[in-house]
């Protein structure tokens, strides 16, 4: 019976592993692919740690499971082994892990800074404003003149244009709960607090269509908060549609065709 | 009243043996520190199964979105076709977090185990305020009536997460929840502070005061250890939270603007005067809730300690350790808060603090699996239903403890965080972890509570379900979260990202539905035996820890007859030279040769 159960513990270690191999590159559960610079640090970092927690993990268990096989057999005679501990072993499998743990807390700083820290940030213009409410994305770009709120904005809903290899830099605010802007191709996130005044700043790497999803519950509506980012292949097309797109905004100021996409 | 006062009343008590109380004295108001475990355990069983409910309609949404509910919909929804509304999932996934954390988990370990095991553990005659203890039980029930009621007010049930984040949780423009049931979860929440603190002053108080002879802090079992440091760690932060809690309702309720930011408009409509800054609420939440967390698994770690120990026969590898890694995770876990906040706009250079601080409290943890995995070499392990769940509770352990490092990792956060990652890892922690190891608590002591034991065979068909259950229900949310299935999402099937991965949530649901099920063995097996179950005699795992050596076998009040036991020795003495064939020591042997054990012989 003890090797049963022995196997039946084997059994969901093999299925945990297992089911990443089961997944690796499966769309919808595996990592979207990345499209952003920090994304590139980011699934690095991601693939270190499990590396190194797979292989505890694994480590881990086979002492179990084997601990398990052997120590679990009913007909084995005699006592158990009269232990209380073993001071060397305590001070090994404390002190190997610490330095793990310190190493992976070191090792992360760089990619957090390059992501979070305002010293960090591209010294190039804001890009849009993000104004997030229930349930949409409100997203204003301050033009060629640098300047929000000035003729040549243009607003959008749940559109977010850019071009590639642009320093993106957004401004991010909340005008009633919390919500959280969340790119996941390009595994940006932000949360936005209504009375903060946010930066967030990231590169996309290649032009395509991404999508934005709200990733801090905000009310009933909060899973159909979505948004897609554009990322065109050159500032100019950038511009071309920046220009067509003031057009027909200051043509009608409720042109259909902007708030199509918004759902 | 003092110690010995009590000490007086009780011996007192005992002498008079068995004066009659009325039945409500005796089961209902009772002060009986057994009695109120009991209680505990009947009101954890029943919030457990409306834990459970509210969980299962979480998943069904999340597998066959707005379709009909099968039972409920029709009863609750059938203006809808039978179909969940949206504003209605929300409230479900909050109110099921808030139900499994607050009404199941903590009282099931510290209210449960507390009180039954603590006074029997160090050999006391009760808990030091025994009627405190009665009232920290009562005031369980006003909690659940708020929770329960929240779902009849208008608006329904609280809606913004179990973590109530305003400004959507602190004005009732936000969502239909926010009106009355918010208010509701909030009061109830007080409610369960109350009955949480008075339990832990009594068991510092007890713990501290009420050792028998002999019973030194280092021969306490890790039970007792456990919820000795986790009633510290709810007495220090519980009062924050409290705070935090009044704070909200007079955002609320009163208009006061601690929560609330300058110039909000929800709805269309201005919240109120501002001023006030959300972020505060984040803080003080997570101060009281990050140690919540721990409050949630260090018994539950206890718990397992005793149950691998009696049934490995063998002593606990490194005690001293052990109980250095408890307090190691007590304290880090007051400085570990900020780590639910990377995202949330505060200062990310706190952020890499907070980090740092994270990473380190994986230490101690890990050195309690690594003594664990000790314990289990060169053992003699007995396949009991108990000593299942407790290798259950290792074993998952070991899988949420791991992948929290991916959450302490800031730049891996951005992405994971608010994703079926971190749904992942808190389940395999309170679910693999504080759950299975409430399991293991309920059949090893269920002897000890009520004379009679539980089927092993069905105690181990309930296990085998439940694990395997277990993990197809909840291992797969690590993958989701590594496509960034966001939680809290009524319809991820909304996003192209996401789409794809309904089969998945299918098979999770159809997992979860019969783990559901599983839990209904449980039910069955608990309450059958406790008429026709096997006689479980004094102590029916030859146990070495005091609450096996009670005079009866359930001990009336008093719990030890005339005179409490005298303590020889720690509670892991399995296997020593001196023991029995199968390594039976128990605390209360006299060492052989000793001026005691004449006396005992004689
Ligand atoms: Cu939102
Ligand atoms: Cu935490």
């Amino acid at each position: 019976m003890h090797r049963l159960w022995t196997l039946l513990f084997g059994a969901a270690a093999v299925f945990a592993v297992g089911i990443f191999f089961w997944a690796a590159g499966k769309s919808g559960y595996w990592f979207p692919e990345n499209v952003s610079v920090i994304g590139v640090d980011i699934d690095h970092l991601y693939w270190v740690i499990t590396w190194i927690t797979g292989i505890t993990f694994v480590v881990v268990m086979v002492l179990f499971l084997w601990f398990l096989w052997k120590y679990g057999d009913e007909r084995r005679p005699g006592k158990a082994v009269f232990t209380h501990g073993n001071h060397t072993l305590e001070t090994v499998w404390t002190a190997v892990p610490a330095a793990i743990l310190v190493f992976i807390a070191v090792y992360q700083y760089g990619a957090w800074k390059e992501a979070k820290f305002r010293s960090h940030m591209p010294d190039s213009p804001l890009h849009a404003r993000v104004l997030a409410g229930q349930f949409e994305w409100r997203i204003r770009y301050p033009g060629p003149d640098r300047e929000l709120y000035t003729d040549d904005d243009v607003e959008q809903v749940n559109l977010l244009h850019a071009w590639k290899d642009q320093d993106i830099v957004l401004q991010l605010e909340s005008r009633d709960v919390l919500h959280s802007f969340f790119v996941p191709a390009a595994r940006m996130k932000q949360d936005m607090v209504p009375g903060m005044k946010q930066n967030m700043w990231f590169q996309i790497t290649r032009a395509g269509e991404y999508e934005i999803a709200c990733a801090e519950l905000c009310g009933w509506g909060h899973y159909k908060m979505k948004g897609h980012l554009i990322v065109h292949e050159t500032k100019a097309d950038f511009d071309r549609w920046y220009q067509e797109a003031l057009g027909r905004q200051n043509a009608d100021q409720r042109d259909p065709s902007i708030w199509e996409r918004g759902e | 009243m003092s110690s010995t006062a009590t000490t007086i009343h009780t011996e007192a008590h005992a002498a008079h043996a068995e004066h009659e109380l009325s039945f409500v004295r005796k089961y209902i108001f009772s002060t009986d520190h057994k009695i109120i475990g009991i209680q505990f355990l009947f009101t954890v069983l029943f919030t457990l199964g409306l834990g459970g409910l509210l969980a299962l309609g979480v998943r069904w949404q999340l597998a066959y979105p707005w379709t009909k509910v099968p039972i409920f919909g029709e009863l609750l929804w059938s203006d809808n076709g039978g179909a969940m509304p949206a504003e209605v999932y929300p409230m479900l996934t909050t109110m099921h977090a808030s139900v499994m954390i607050f009404l199941v988990i903590i009282p099931g370990l510290s209210g449960v185990f507390g009180n039954f095991c603590i006074p029997l553990q160090i050999g006391a005659r009760d808990m030091a305020f025994p009627t405190m203890n009665m009232i920290s039980y009562w005031f369980m029930w006003p909690a659940i009536l708020f929770f329960v009621a929240s779902f009849f007010v208008t608006g329904g049930a609280a809606t913004f997460g179990w973590t109530s984040y305003p400004p959507g949780a602190g004005n009732l423009q936000a969502a239909p929840g926010s009106l009355h049931g918010q208010t509701l979860w909030l009061l109830g929440l007080l409610c369960v502070g109350v009955s949480s603190l008075l339990g832990s002053v009594n068991y510092i108080t007890t713990i501290v005061k009420l050792r028998t002879k002999g019973m030194s802090f280092f021969r306490m079992p890790m039970t007792t250890w456990a919820l000795f440091i986790t009633a510290i760690l709810q007495a220090f932060a519980l009062p924050v939270l409290t705070a935090a809690l009044i704070l909200q309702v007079a955002d609320r309720e009163f208009m006061t603007s601690f929560f609330r930011p300058d110039d909000l408009v929800i709805n269309n409509e201005p919240a109120g005067p501002g001023g006030g800054q959300p972020l505060l609420w984040q803080h003080l939440f997570w101060f009281y809730s990050h140690p919540a967390v721990y409050i949630m698994i260090l018994p539950a770690m206890g718990v397992v300690s005793d149950v691998i120990t009696t049934f490995a026969r063998k002593p606990l590898f490194g005690y001293k350790p052990m109980v250095l890694a408890v307090a190691g995770i007590a304290f880090l876990g007051f400085i570990v808060w900020g780590h639910h906040m990377f995202q949330s706009g505060m200062n990310p250079a706190l952020g890499m603090t907070f980090m740092t601080s994270t990473m380190l409290i994986a230490l101690p943890s890990a050195v309690k699996v690594f003594n664990w995995l000790g314990t289990l070499w060169g053992s003699r392990i007995r396949w009991t239903t108990p000593m299942l769940n407790a290798l259950a509770f290792v074993s998952m352990f070991v899988i949420g403890g791991l992948s929290g490092i991916f959450m302490a990792a800031t730049p891996v956060d951005i992405y994971i965080h608010d994703t079926y990652y971190i749904v992942g890892h808190i389940h395999y922690v309170l679910f693999g972890g504080s759950l299975f190891g409430l399991f293991a608590g309920l059949y090893y002591w269920y002897p000890k509570m009520f004379g009679r034991r539980m089927s092993e065979f069905w105690g181990k068909v309930h296990f085998a379900g439940s694990f395997v259950l277990f993990n197809l229900v909840f291992f797969p949310m690590h993958i989701l979260g590594m496509g960034g299935f966001p939680r809290r999402y009524a319809d991820p099937y909304f996003f192209e990202t996401w789409k794809d991965t309904k089969p998945m949530n299918q098979m999770m649901t159809i997992a979860a539905i019969l783990l559901g099920f599983f839990q209904l063995i449980l039910l069955l097996n608990f309450f059958l035996s406790l008429r026709r179950g096997e006689k479980a005699g004094h102590n029916p795992w030859r146990a070495n820890s005091l609450e096996w050596h009670t005079p009866e076998i359930w001990p009336g009040h008093g719990n030890w007859g005339a005179r409490t036991p005298t303590v020889h020795r720690g509670p892991y003495e399995y296997a020593a030279p001196e023991s029995e064939e199968d390594g039976y020591y128990p605390q209360t042997t006299p060492p052989p040769g000793s001026q005691a054990e004449r006396a005992h012989a004689h």
